[in-house]
Order: C-alpha cells, then structure tokens, then sequence
C-alpha cells in the first residue's frame, strides 16, 4: 500500500464510492423521470461520469493503470455518442417540434 | 427322429411336386395376359389342360406313392421367410392327406373346368374366367400341399381371392360386387384367428413346419393343455370362416352371385371344405384338445340344422343347394368333432362329387332357363333335359343318403361315429338328414316335375345343353355313383380303403392319446339298425316332399304373400344379414363418420390447432407491451438490471 | 466416398436443373435420379451383408472444436432406406411427366434437393448432421406442397411445417442434453451415444422427447392430425414423397436414434407407445372406411399401416424388427403406386371423389391390374409384399402381447374393408358420364407402374433378398438396446 500517494489516501476509497453511486443514481432518476431527450441525454452522460470516478480511484488506490485507459475508452465513446446522440435530438426536434419523450411512440405494436 | 418328414430324395418326384401347382399357375398367367386376345377355344384348351396335367401328375405322384415306401416327404421350392429363428420354406409336403386332396382338387376340378368351357362360351371375358379358375386351382393346391402353416395359409388367402374375383366376376352388377366384398371380409375375419393361431403355434413350439410341429406336440403337450386348446379355437376360427359355420356363414349363400361352375367348384366341392382340411391336417392338436373337439361338434351340429332348415323354404335353386352345403359342411365338422377324421373327409369326398354334380346340374337348367333361377318358374323341365335330370337325380339320391349311391355310405359312416360319441346329437343329425332329403326333392319336384311355369319366351329357349356340359355330368354321376365303394362299413367288407390309406396320418395323434384311437367297435346289428333308421328317415322325407310338391304340385308362395309368423322367420333366414348389418356393418360405419368428424375434426385437430391458436393469441395479447414509450422501455430495463443484480446477490 | 456422393450427386443435380430452362427440366432431372439410381445400385453390389457395421464410412471434421464431425455410413438399415429412395425418386419423377408444372426448374431442382436430405438422414452418424439433414429434407417438401399444391395449401402445409418443426425441437433438446453428457471434449457421434449410461429418469424424459418428433413424422395418434389434409393438398408427387419416402424419415429415427439411445426409458414407456400405435391402427383404418376421396382414404390407410410398423418397433423382437423393414419398403412402394394411380384416375376425371366413379375397369385393364396388385399388397395378401412385413410385424407384436396382437391384427379385416369398397366403387359396375371417355394407361404411367408391381412380388416372393441385408445390422442394434 506504500506506493499509493499521500494526497489520494487522504480521501478514503468508500467516499468515492458512496459518491459515485450517488451520481450514478441521480442519473438513472434523472433518465426514468425527466420527459425532455436532451436533459436525459445530460443524465446518461452523468451515469457514464460516475463510472469513469469510480475506474479513476480503483486505479489510483490500486496503481494500476488499466482503469485509467478505460476512462479514455469511455469517454471517446460517449464524445461520439454525444455527436449521434445529438444529432438525432435535432432531427427529432425539426420533425415533431419537441423533444418530449411521450411523444416519441411510433414504434409500437 | 422317425416320425420327422424327410425330404424328397427323388429329383422325379420333386419336379413332378412342383409342377402340379405351376401348371396351373402357368396357365393363369397365359389366359390372364391374353385375355380377349387370345381365340377362346384355345384359352378353354389351355385353361382345361393345364389342370387335367395336374390331375394326371397327381395320379402318378398316387400311384407311385406306394412305390416310395408309403412314406411322406417335403420338396422345398426355396427358402421364402427367414427371421431369426423363424424359418418359413416354400415347401411342398406329400402324404397321404394331401394326396387324397390333390386328387380332389384336380379331378373334380378339371371336370368342372370342361364344363366351363361350355357354360361361358358366350361370355367376352372367356379368358379371365378361365385365368381366375386356375388361379384357384393354383392356389388350393398350395393350400392342400403346403409343408408348413403359412403355406397352408397362402393357399388359403389365395382362394379367399380367387373366390372374391369370380364371385364378383360379372362386376358390372353391384350386387354381385357386393356379395364379393362380403365373402372375402368375412373370411378375412376366419383368416384372422388363423393367423393368430400360427403365432401361438411358433411361439409354442418354435416352428411352423407341420412334422416338427406334430412332433412337438405330441410329445411335450397333455390332453387339454391350455395353450393346445387356444391353438386349436383360434384355428377353427378360420375354419368357420372358410368352411362357413355358424356364425361366419352368411356369404356363402350370397357367394351363388357368382357363375354356377363357379359355385361348383370353389363354393361346394373344393374351397370350403379346406377347413375340414386344416382339422384333419392338425389332428395332432385336435386329438390333444377334446374341449375343442366338443365345441367343433357342436358348431358343426348347429350349422348344419340350422342350414337345412332354412334350405326347407327357399325358392332359388341355387341358394336351396348353397344352404344345403352350409349344411353338410355343418355335418362334417360334426364328424371332426367325435374324432371320426377319415369319415369327415370321406364325406367331403363324396359330397364333393355329389354337390358338384347338383350345382354343374343346376347350371344346366339355369343355362337352358335363359338364367332363370327362381323354381317357381319353373316345372316339368323332365322332358326337354333328359340327361341333366337323370344326372340331378343321381345327385339329389346321393345326397339324401340313399343306397348304393355315395351319400349313403358316407353319411351313414359319419352318423355312426356320432352314434357313438353322443345319442343327442346322432338324433339331430337324423333331422338334418331327414330335412336335407326334404328339400332336395321339393327341389327336384319343382324343377323337373308338374308343369313348365315361366314365361313362353322361356318355354321357347328350353333345350338340353351341350355335350361338353352333360359330359362333366355323366362323369359326376357316375362318380356319385361308385364313390361311396372307397369306404364300405365294416358290415360289408373288412376293408375301408379310404380309412386304411389315410390311417397313418394319424399316426402322431395316436402315440400321443392312445385312449382317443381305441376303437368303438359297433355290434353288426346297430350298425344295421343305423342304416336301416337312416335310410327310413330320408325314404320318410322322399314320401312327404312327393305328397306336397308331387301330388298335391303345390307351388311356393309368391313374394309378397303372408306366410305363417315362423315361415316367414325362416323364409327370411332368420334375419341373420339383418341382424349382423344392426349390430356390426352399422355400427362401425356410424363408427367410422363419427371418428371421423367427433374425434378427429372435433378432439385431436382442435387441440393442434388450439397450440397454433394459443399462440397467435398470446402474441395478439403481448404486443401491448410494446407501448412505444421510451420512458417505459427504460424503466423495464432498470428494473430488470436491478432484478438481476438482486438475484445475483442472493444466489 | 460413394455414401458422399450419394447424399452429395442430388444437391449438384438440383442446381444443374436450375440452370435449365422451360420442361426440358424434367427429363435432366430424372436423368440425374437415374443417376443416383447406379450408384445406389453399385453401393448395394459392393455392400458387404455379413457385415453389421457402417461401411462406406466417411468421418470428416465438421465443427471441430464442438467435436461435432461430417460422419455418414450405411449400414443394412440405411442402406435399404437408401436404396428405396434411390428407387422411388426416379418414380416419382417420372409419374410427374403428364403434368406441366409451372417453373418447372424449381420444382425438380426440389425434388432432387430434397433426396440429398434423405439420404443423408438416412446415412448420418452424427445427432447434429443427423438433425441437419432432418431439417433440409423438409424445406424442399414445404415448399413443393406449399407452391404447387391445391387450393388449401398455404394453410395446410404451413400447419405440417410449424408442427413438424415444432417435434424436431424437442429432438434437438434431446441431442443437446445428450451432447453434454457424454465423456471428455464432447461429441455428438452416434455411437458415443450409445455409450452413454444415464438413469431410468433421465432416459424417461429423452424418450418422451425423441419420441414426439419422430412420432409427428411418421405420424403416430395423436399426432397425425397434419397428415391427411396435407396428403391432400400436396401434389401428387409431394404426396409420394412425403408417404413415400419421407415419413420412413420418423421410423428410422426411432430404429436409429430412439431405441438403441434411451433402451431403459423404451422399456418403461413401450407398452403406452404400443397402445397409442395400435389405437392408430384401428383408428385410422375405421375413419378411412367412409372416406370419400381416395386420396384421403389412402392417407388414413396409411395412419393404420404406419401405426401398425410403429407397433413393431417397439416390441424389440428380432421379428417385429425385421417385419419394420420389411413393410417400410413395401408400404413406401404401395402407397407411391397407389397414390400415382389416383394422380391418373384424377387427371382423367378431374376428381378425387369415390361416389363420382364407376366401371373404369372396362376401360382401363392394365390399370385394374395395377391397382388390383397394389391393393392386393396393401391389404397383406400372401405372395405380395404386404404380407411378409404385417406378418412378422403382427407375429413381433404377438410376442409383446397376445391381446395386443389380436387388437393390431384387426387391421387384416379393415384393410379388406375400406380398400375393397374403394375398389369397387371406383373400378367396378357401369360406367358413366365421367369414366366413360377413360383411357387405359401411356407408356410413362406403365414405366412406373410395372416396376413397382414387380417389386411387390419380388418382396413377397422373395423377402430374404432384402431380410438378410438388414438381418446383421438388427441383431447389432437388438444388442445395443440389451447392453
């Protein structure tokens, strides 16, 4: 445990963790009761934040720099997401002139 | 080893072996692919000959039998069905049974096949008839030479066949269809039980083959062993149905749709007495099972009483002849029964002969009526046939048991045993016999004496039929002549030839239950007395017929006219067609649509369809899960995460 | 390499056959069946029958890593099956030259297709080629029946398609558990199966499983309710195929992939598998006698006829055994002649209807003759083929059980019932408006109607010349099921 920095072990790991679990929980409120695609877009973008803290201490308290590369991964991933994402908010908005969520249920039956 | 039948070692007796049934056989297939093609004289000559070659190899194979040391012996063809431990050769057994059978067959056979010649001359499918006929022939003989029971029952399917196709030979008349498809059913249903007594018997004793089978039995099974009785039941259940009995005798009566030669030959003298044949074959079994025995002689008695009263009050000259043979068929069943097997086939002999005759005879006079068969339209017919009425009086003295014809010594043979066995049943056998002399000559005072009663287009077609259908005649009352003289009792001569020739076929039996052999010797004076009660009894019957029909030319009421409540019962046959028709036909044909649209339409498809429509249905109720809102879709999926991570956890 | 190019020259054909334009398709397809014809013929010369083993044993790696192997080899069973198929399919395809089917290509193509699936049935020795070739052989009858069939089809043999589909899962379920259990780096092979030892539980449930898709095939009661109106509805060379051929798919598998693999759960259920066979028996015979299209008697016939080889299976004699081969062949050849001369009859008249006919035998002798001897075998008259397998089928079922037997053997009499009612009735008495104009048959329906009736008295006159060819590989298989 010697070669964890001093800095970092000022803060305990478990703090991390009830914080990330709180923000990934906020988000997964946020996407199931929030009606506007963008803010729920924000939401899923938190849910992803918090997974990547969480990767970011495991890997500082663990030294190992495995977590810290999937941060990478995730983040490039959610950059990409983000533009489709978007993008498909915009064409949703220009079509029915909403971004409400309820009004999104052509897809059934 | 002894008693096992050697092969033959003989390659003469061999091929001779195997001719006798290809002849036939051969000629079957010329007629039956040149029919129509080629002339009919030669499909006649052709159809005629192969069955004479027979007769005259089967008199050789007779006579040299003697010279071959009075032993039997097997020719096998090939090897047909091999199972495991079932063997089924295509094997022909020669002894004296079947040679006796073989003589029968052929002789009586090529007689009737003369006859044919000219009784269907006129027909356009000359040839069929002819290929059919030896066909038959073909495979009666399979039947009466065959080493094993399967043999015996190929031969015995085949003439279910033949019988079926000449039955239905004129198939343009339903009716005539009809009468077809009933026998063949209904022997089907005998041939049933015969096929599970051929299981029973290679199960218990591993083999079909008749020595090794006789052998077997005779050595392993006691008197009434359960499985030798069941054997025996399940056998005779295809005897009723081939030999007719009660209660599988209904289509023989009908079987008279087909041509009269016809029913001369497969319908009285040769086919339906092959179950007497199959008893008499399985003596060994018979003899091991009295229980079986008492019940055959049972049925035989009924069948015969039965079929002779309704023979009383027919007015179809052949179904009075059919009835008659129901009859007699009954009597020698009645004979297997108390163990006499010599006289029973004695008797099958001799009936052949004589039954022969009547029906070749009744053709004549259907021939020469212009296919009338009614009696009532008949009358004084004495005049125009000579020789067709003194050939059918033969018959007619024959089969009521008249001396020296061959119906005396045969009958009276067959009573005394049943004399001895039981006085009951030598009683009802009387009345059998007493009736059969009744109506055979109401028969014969109908058609030949009083006046002519058909029609003036009838009076003028009345001419005797040709030579080469008298001739069969004369040949056939001759033989119902001299024929009884194969078996004089023993009052008139130490030697019964038929019974010594075909003593040692019993030979198994007698090893095996020797109490059943010993003899029952009759004191000269009740054999006398049995003669003498027998012959008073039918002169009795002749008396009555001739007050009634002869004297009195009193005629049968017409159709329509009442009739007393048990004439009419037995006129009606008892409504045994009726009564089979309500309690079996009807029912599995209601069966049969009720299967049909209840169970299959109704149960079983419904409930395949119900598996297709349950689906479609739960399809149709789930797609409303699919809302389209987002925002459930979601929630669906935390929850389902959040489930299995739950799970996860307490797992 | 022949059992190979057996299972593989039909495929190559098929797509040949595409290639060909307009009906010239036909006769290249028969061509290619004739072909197969030989080299059926040529595996049966060089067949060794002492032998009670595979030969032509071709053992290839398929899926590998799954031990899962391309494993085909004919033994005497499949290579009587082989050989009726290979027979049959030139039949088949020669009875349907008076017909002008549209896009006539696909059509033969299918045909031809469809061999390479039976007889890799027939042939495989591994489950999951064996369920593979199970499946391509229906593709190609689905949609021959459900293109060119009658005015009912797309129902009818989508309700066949979904049903027997429906069976065949549960074979493969059945495969799937028995792959895992067996030994090491699994394997699906044949014979590893027949190593497996499994507890009477187990073996309970397998056989319910194998025992539901085969019994849909063959098909067994209850499960035959797709059979008639499929029969039906199929054109007549579907209705050949199917009877023929392919419901012999069904009683191999039980011969091949039921008893030897699950004999503890056979001797705990055999007795209801009898009773459900022998109820089909009567039960099909007795609807068939009021049946009033022949196709349709015919295939209620066929419920009772198979229900009877059914019985025979499971009795595990060496003569019920023997008897299901026997009467495979012979019920695959009657009921192909049969429904053939239905196909003529139809053609002629333009119906199926019994009721409508009347007094062909007038017009048509060599017909009657043909339909005569057909009949005659389909109803088990001795010296025909039908005889020798109801014998030994009805003689195996004896043995199981002597009441049982007697139930089974009703079937002599209702085969004499419905076959001759139909007979007469349609051959028989006057003719009238509809069967007076009949012809007698052209040289083609003679070509494949003479070589059938001959092999109805070669197997009845001669059954040992293909008895003992199945003889050793039954005695194997008995041994396996009594390990």
């Amino acid at each position: 445990m010697n070669e964890i920095p001093e800095v970092i072990r000022t803060i305990p790991l478990n703090y991390y963790l009830f914080f990330s679990t709180m923000l990934f929980c906020i988000g997964v409120t946020g996407v199931l009761v929030r009606r506007n695609a963008i803010i729920i877009f924000m939401c899923i973008e938190l849910m992803l934040n918090s997974v990547n803290l969480l990767l970011t201490a495991f890997s500082a308290y663990r030294s190992d720099p495995h977590g810290q590369i999937f941060v990478f991964f995730i983040m490039a991933v959610a950059a990409a997401e983000v533009a489709v994402g978007l993008a498909i908010i915009v064409m949703i908005y220009r079509n029915l002139r909403t971004t409400d969520i309820h009004f999104l249920n052509k897809l059934k039956w | 080893m002894q008693e096992f039948i050697l092969p033959a070692n003989n390659s003469e007796m061999r091929l001779i072996t195997l001719l006798i049934p290809l002849l036939p056989f051969i000629g079957f297939l010329i007629n039956g692919l040149g029919n129509r093609k080629l002339p009919k004289g030669l499909a006649g000559l052709i159809g005629c000959a192969s069955v004479l070659g027979s007769f005259l190899l089967s008199l050789y194979l007779f006579f040299g039998f003697e010279g071959y040391g009075n032993r039997p012996y097997t020719t096998q063809i090939f090897d047909w069905i091999n199972v495991a431990n079932l063997q089924i050769p295509f094997a022909f057994q020669i002894d004296q049974l079947s040679l006796v059978m073989l003589l029968l067959v052929t002789g009586v056979g090529s007689v009737i096949h003369i006859y044919s010649a000219g009784y269907m001359s006129h027909d356009e499918n000359f040839g069929k008839f002819f290929s059919f006929l030896n066909l038959f022939v073909f495979s009666m003989l399979l039947l009466v030479m065959g080493a094993n029971y399967v043999m015996m029952f190929v031969g015995w399917e085949g003439v279910g066949l033949c019988s079926y196709l000449l039955i239905g030979f004129w198939n343009k008349v339903t009716p005539y269809n009809n009468a077809a498809k009933k026998a063949f059913i209904i022997n089907r249903i005998g041939d049933l039980g015969f096929l599970l007594g051929i299981f029973l018997i290679f199960i218990t004793y591993g083999s079909v083959s008749y020595g090794e089978v006789f052998n077997q039995a005779s050595q392993l099974n006691q008197v009434n062993d359960g499985v030798v009785i069941a054997i025996t039941l399940l056998l005779f259940v295809g005897a009723m149905g081939k030999s007719a009995q009660l209660p599988l005798y209904t289509w023989l009566p009908d079987a008279m749709a087909g041509p009269t030669p016809v029913s001369a030959l497969i319908h009285a003298a040769t086919m339906v007495t092959a179950g007497i044949y199959m008893v008499i074959r399985s003596n060994v079994l018979y003899t091991l099972a009295p229980d079986t025995l008492e019940f055959v002689a049972i049925i035989g008695l009924a069948t015969a009483l039965f079929a002779a009263t309704i023979g009383l009050f027919q007015n179809d000259i052949k179904k009075v002849l059919a009835y008659s043979t129901v009859s007699q068929l009954g009597y020698m069943f009645l004979a297997l029964g108390v163990m006499a097997y010599s006289s029973s086939l004695f008797h099958v002999l001799t009936h052949a002969f004589f039954k022969a005759l009547l029906f070749l005879g009744a053709g004549s006079v259907i021939h020469a009526m212009s296919g009338e068969q009614d009696l009532r339209r008949m009358g004084g017919l004495k005049k125009v046939l000579p020789i067709t009425f003194l050939t059918f009086l033969i018959g007619t003295l024959a089969i009521s048991g008249i001396p020296p014809f061959a119906g005396f010594f045969s009958k009276d043979e067959l009573l005394a045993h049943v004399f001895v066995h039981s006085k009951v049943m030598w009683a009802f056998g009387l009345l059998t016999s007493f009736m059969t002399a009744f109506y055979m000559f109401r028969l014969l005072y109908l058609a030949f004496f009083g006046e002519f009663r058909g029609t003036e287009e009838q009076r003028k077609h009345l001419h005797e039929s040709p030579a080469v259908m008298t001739i069969p005649l004369i040949i056939l009352a001759i033989l119902s002549t001299i024929g009884g003289f194969m078996g004089l009792p023993a009052v008139f001569s130490q030697n019964h030839m038929l019974g010594n020739f075909l003593s040692p076929i019993y030979e198994l039996a007698r090893r095996a239950v020797p109490s059943a052999f010993e003899a029952h010797h009759l004191s000269h004076e009740t054999e006398y007395m049995l003669m003498a009660v027998s012959v008073a009894v039918a002169v009795v019957a002749i008396i009555l017929a001739y007050m009634i029909y002869g004297k009195k030319k009193s005629i049968p009421a017409e159709e329509g006219a009442t009739l007393s409540p048990l004439h009419k019962l037995v006129y009606n046959k008892y409504y045994v067609d009726e009564l089979y028709d309500a309690i079996i036909v009807k029912p599995v044909m209601a069966m049969s649509t009720g299967l049909h649209r209840f169970v299959e339409k109704g149960l079983i498809d419904p409930i395949v369809n119900g598996f297709g429509k349950a689906t479609l249905g739960g399809g149709r109720t789930l797609r409303f899960v699919q809302s389209g809102a987002t925002g459930s879709y979601i929630l669906m999926m935390v929850l389902g995460i959040a489930l299995i991570l739950l799970l996860n956890f307490i797992i | 390499m022949l059992t190979a190019l057996l299972i593989l020259w039909p495929a190559v054909a098929a797509l040949l056959v595409l290639l060909v334009k307009g009906q010239g398709a036909k006769k290249v397809a028969f061509g290619a069946a004739l072909v197969e014809l030989l080299l059926g013929i040529y595996a049966w010369i060089g067949f060794n029958p002492a032998d009670s083993s595979a030969q032509y044993l071709i053992n290839l790696p398929w899926i590998a890593s799954a031990g899962i192997v391309f494993k085909v080899g004919m033994d005497g069973i499949s290579l009587l099956l082989m050989l009726l198929t290979v027979f049959l399919l030139p039949l088949i395809i020669l009875s349907t030259f008076r017909h002008n089917y549209e896009r006539p290509s696909s059509f033969y193509a299918l045909i031809l297709f469809m061999q390479t699936g039976l007889i890799g049935v027939f042939t495989a020795l591994d489950a999951f080629l064996f369920y593979f070739f199970w499946e391509v052989a229906l593709i190609p009858i689905y949609f021959i029946a459900g293109l060119w069939g009658g005015e009912n089809r797309i129902r009818v043999t989508f309700k066949f398609f979904l049903y027997t589909v429906f069976g065949s899962l549960f074979m493969l379920a059945a495969f799937v558990y028995l792959y895992f259990q067996t030994p090491g780096t699994h394997t699906s092979e044949l014979s590893a199966f027949y190593q497996l030892v499994l507890d009477a539980g187990t073996q309970s449930w397998l056989f319910w499983f194998l025992f539901i898709a085969f019994a849909i095939k063959m098909p067994v009661f209850p499960f035959h309710t797709w059979q008639p109106d499929t029969y039906a509805e199929a054109p007549a060379a579907g209705t050949m195929l199917l009877s023929g051929i392919m419901l012999k798919m069904g009683i191999y598998g039980v011969l091949r992939w039921l008893l030897p693999v699950v004999p503890l759960g056979v001797s705990q259920w055999s007795t209801v598998a009898i009773v459900l066979a022998i109820i089909g028996i009567v039960y099909g015979a007795i609807i068939a006698i009021r049946q009033h299209d022949m196709k349709r008697l015919i295939a209620f016939s066929s419920i009772s006829h198979v229900g009877l080889i059914a019985a025979g299976l499971f009795t595990l004699t060496e003569q019920g055994l023997q008897g299901v081969m026997v009467q495979m062949l012979s019920h695959g050849i009657n009921v192909v002649g049969l429904f053939f001369i239905i196909d003529i009859i139809q053609q002629r008249t333009g119906t199926r209807e019994i009721a409508a006919m009347g007094g062909i035998t007038q017009k048509a002798p060599f017909l009657t003759v043909c339909f005569m001897v057909l009949m005659l075998g389909a109803v088990a008259l001795p010296l025909t083929n039908g005889f020798v397998g109801e014998f030994l089928l009805l003689m195996g079922v004896y043995q199981y059980n002597a009441w049982m037997g007697a139930v089974a053997g009703l079937t002599i009499i209702l085969g004499a019932v419905y076959m001759l009612r139909m007979f007469q009735r349609v051959m028989f008495g006057e003719t009238n408006h509809i069967t007076d104009v009949f012809t007698d048959l052209t040289f083609t329906e003679k070509a494949v109607l003479v070589p059938l009736v001959i092999m109805v008295f070669w197997i009845g006159l001669n059954p040992n010349t293909f008895l003992n060819i199945s003889e050793p590989a039954i005695g194997q298989l008995l041994n396996v099921i009594n390990r």
